[in-house]
């Protein structure tokens, strides 16, 4: 069952065309990682699933609804470009923008004070949001996307201009509520940061989606049968010499007591390690090197299609 | 609709609790109230109370003396002066005067003729305020009058029953149903309806720059800020545009309220306390008796002239035509801000168009009210970016019912037009960032699909 369901979905603006029949779908309960460079229609395809804008065509499900008005209420989102009143004080703003998410006074004050508690910052409640420092101004912005316990959190580059301790409370927190039921898509051009934290990905570049799927199942469908071979002594002379007339594998690198050799499938790993053996190399390591999705995003924006 | 009540809510609330508004709010009545107290005050006070003049007089008109050397009619002395008689030299009391305990001397001297220009003189080391000089001056005039008057052979009081005194009276007449005339008492018309008009026109027009530019402001800072797509993610825009315009419109509302409240408390109660009559402000002290009768007159006949007029028609009407005029002004302020950044001169570029119609209906508004039934008034108050201005600048003259109605109408229809044009600037202007801004770029977002 998916969280999120998009079919086909079209939006253009003026004479470009922002998304450009994208599919995909949230599984629920996943932590689904929205990848694409900067301009590559993200932020458009965010505003047509929180109801800013509509899509010209194609549909959007949450949880198996056709989106509606009442969905905002369901779905929390945190916008890349952050934004608070900075006149306003912390405990009015927080009160106010969990209202328009459709929260009772009395449960919005409530939620508000766990999650101050949470963060140990009560005493901000009265402070302007001028007063704080731009990382205390994202925890706040943090909180204002969460406090409705939405179904789906959709945040968009959550880390970003957070320092090390502060980026780790939020992914804390991001666990946390996702354990707890909601399913998250963050959105992100920063791919280290999805290969930790997602489960599944969509790759989205000029408003296409040119892949989505399992981070695991994307690695295996890219992966070019690299391992890493570590040895110790000196590897015999014909490996030197790389004689590949009878061997079925390629030497791609050689590394101080490291060799990285490419094979043909997966199922040539064994005939490998024999051939090694027999040639009476000293192997110390033997693993598969997997693409990270930092190079398959290249690949695929280069053009090439996955190695099946 | 809960949602609209809450953006409602925190725009009046941010607004009304904000530091400036109960600063201007409060001290607006009363910068109002010093103006109409201060001023007689420092009259009063600044010279110490009283001016001692001696008048040395030797034409013998002004302090006539009876044999024994006393003088017959002084000049009666005025709130603010004393005059006091003397006989010395005048080069004698220059030297004297303040040692005698005198602020100044007036000096009339020997006249050639009778016929002669009367140049009468002022010593001192001091300066006369203008209301001063022209007590002094009034008041040897008049010595001089009733000098000629009885040298002619006439008695002063004869000549006061000569003089005639003529006031237009204004009546207002229609036909009833049975075609009888009906009259009905319109005491300075004219004048009132004049000095309301101006002001009801001026009220509005106010309203509409401040808290048209305030509501632009507000959306800029939103989209500046980017709280704005918080926001749109959990409301309409439309939503969001329509509260911040409303909310804004109450704390207009709030404030002419507590205008209102505190303009005519001031009115009521600073004659209680300071024992000062407003109505006394420039030169009261200086008038005769009569002129003063007449300046009562006028105060009550205006207060009769006030309670004529027809509030009950005017009052919802001017309401109907602020909050019209507002809406409308609003609505193109709100969808230039989305549509500029924090550019302030691209929103000027944007914002001259808006306004040229606010300062065109002040400009036109002195002829529309020489001629408050007049074509222009007429076809002025059927334009609506005019007629939030003009039509309440007529309404005390009386324009016809249908007029009204029928400017109204538009007025109304033309706000709900505008606003739902604004909207859908607004949603597209929002989100566009780095972007300038033409009209046609403007018209084309109209448009846009959502």
């Amino acid at each position: 069952m998916s969280i999120l369901t998009l079919e086909n979905v079209v939006k253009n603006y003026d004479k470009h065309c922002a998304v450009d029949n994208v599919s995909f779908a949230v599984p629920k309960g996943s932590i689904y990682g929205l990848l694409g460079p900067n301009g590559a229609g993200k932020t458009s395809l965010i505003r047509i699933i929180t109801t800013i804008t509509r899509a010209d065509s194609g549909q959007v499900y949450l949880d198996g609804e056709r989106l509606n008005a009442n969905h905002p209420t369901q779905i929390g989102y945190m916008p890349e470009e952050r934004g608070l009143y900075k006149k306003m004080k912390v405990g009015e703003q927080l009160m106010y923008l969990a209202q328009l998410k459709g929260m009772p006074k009395r449960e919005a004050k409530k939620n508000l004070m766990e999650w101050l508690e949470k963060f140990e910052i009560t005493d901000w409640w009265g402070k302007k949001v001028e007063e704080l420092s731009k990382g205390m101004q994202q925890k706040i912005q943090f909180i204002a996307t969460v406090v409705h316990r939405p179904k789906l959190l959709i945040l968009d580059e959550p880390f970003s201009g957070l320092d090390p301790i502060n980026a780790n409370l939020i992914k804390d927190e991001i666990y946390q509520l996702n354990k707890e039921g909601s399913s998250i898509i963050f959105s992100t051009h920063r791919m280290e940061q999805v290969e930790e934290i997602c489960e599944y990905i969509s790759l989205i570049n000029q408003g296409k989606n040119v892949l989505s799927g399992k981070v695991a199942d994307v690695k295996q469908d890219f992966k070019q049968h690299l391992f890493s071979i570590g040895y110790s002594g000196d590897l015999p002379a014909e490996l030197v010499m790389q004689d590949a007339e009878n061997a079925n594998f390629e030497i791609v690198e050689r590394k101080e007591q490291e060799l990285l050799v490419k094979i043909e499938s997966d199922e040539a790993s064994n005939a490998l390690l024999q051939y090694l053996i027999q040639k009476g190399v000293h192997i110390r390591a033997f693993h598969e090197i997997l693409p990270t999705l930092n190079e398959i995003f290249i690949r695929q924006v280069n053009g090439e299609s996955p190695v099946k | 609709m809960n949602k609209l009540w809450l953006i409602f809510q925190r725009e009046f609330l941010v607004r009304v609790k904000k530091r400036s508004f109960i600063l201007t709010t409060l001290l607006t009545p009363f910068a109002f109230a010093l103006i109409m107290i201060v001023p007689p005050m420092i009259g009063q006070m600044g010279d110490n109370g009283m001016k001692r003049l001696a008048v040395l007089d030797e034409s013998g008109v002004v302090m006539q003396r009876d044999n024994s050397g006393k003088v017959i009619a002084p000049i009666a002395d005025t709130k603010s002066i004393t005059f006091k008689p003397v006989e010395t030299q005048l080069t004698d009391l220059q030297k004297s005067y303040q040692e005698d305990g005198f602020d100044g001397i007036v000096y009339i001297p020997e006249l050639a003729s009778n016929d002669a220009a009367i140049r009468i003189q002022y010593f001192s080391e001091g300066q006369l305020s203008m209301g001063d000089k022209r007590t002094i001056e009034k008041k040897i005039e008049k010595k001089f009058e009733s000098k000629k008057i009885k040298d002619a052979g006439f008695e002063e009081k004869m000549i006061e029953q000569f003089q005639a005194d003529v006031a237009l009276n204004q009546k207002q007449i229609y036909l009833d149903e049975a075609g009888n005339v009906i009259e009905k008492d319109k005491q300075n018309g004219a004048e009132i309806a004049t000095a309301m008009g101006f002001f009801m026109a001026f009220i509005i027009y106010i309203i509409l720059i401040v808290y048209g530019m305030q509501v632009m402001r507000s959306v800029m800072e939103e989209k500046m800020n980017r709280i704005v797509e918080v926001v749109i993610s959990s409301v309409k825009p439309f939503q969001l545009m329509l509260g911040k315009i409303l909310g804004v419109s109450a704390v207009g509302i709030l404030q002419l309220l507590i205008w209102a409240g505190l303009i005519f408390g001031i009115i009521l109660l600073v004659p209680l306390f300071f024992g000062i009559d407003p109505s006394q402000t420039q030169g009261m002290s200086e008038m005769s008796a009569a002129e003063q009768e007449t300046m009562i007159d006028y105060t009550n006949q205006l207060i009769i002239s006030l309670s004529q007029q027809n509030w009950g028609f005017i009052l919802p009407v001017f309401l109907v035509y602020f909050l019209g005029g507002y809406f409308i002004y609003a609505a193109l302020f709100a969808a230039v801000g989305s549509a500029v950044g924090d550019d302030l001169g691209e929103s000027q570029s944007l914002t001259m168009p808006i306004m040229i119609p606010v300062i065109l209906s002040i400009s036109f508004m002195p002829a529309v009210i020489d001629n408050p039934d007049g074509p222009l008034a007429f076809w002025l108050s059927m334009i609506p970016f005019f007629s939030p201005i003009i039509m309440p600048a007529r309404l005390p003259f009386e324009p016809p019912l249908w007029e009204v109605l029928l400017s109204g109408a538009i007025l109304i229809a033309t706000a709900f037009f505008f606003i739902w044009l604004a909207g859908r600037i607004y949603r597209v202007g929002i989100l566009m960032y780095g972007k300038k801004v033409t009209f046609k770029e403007l018209g084309k977002w109209l448009f846009y699909k959502d």
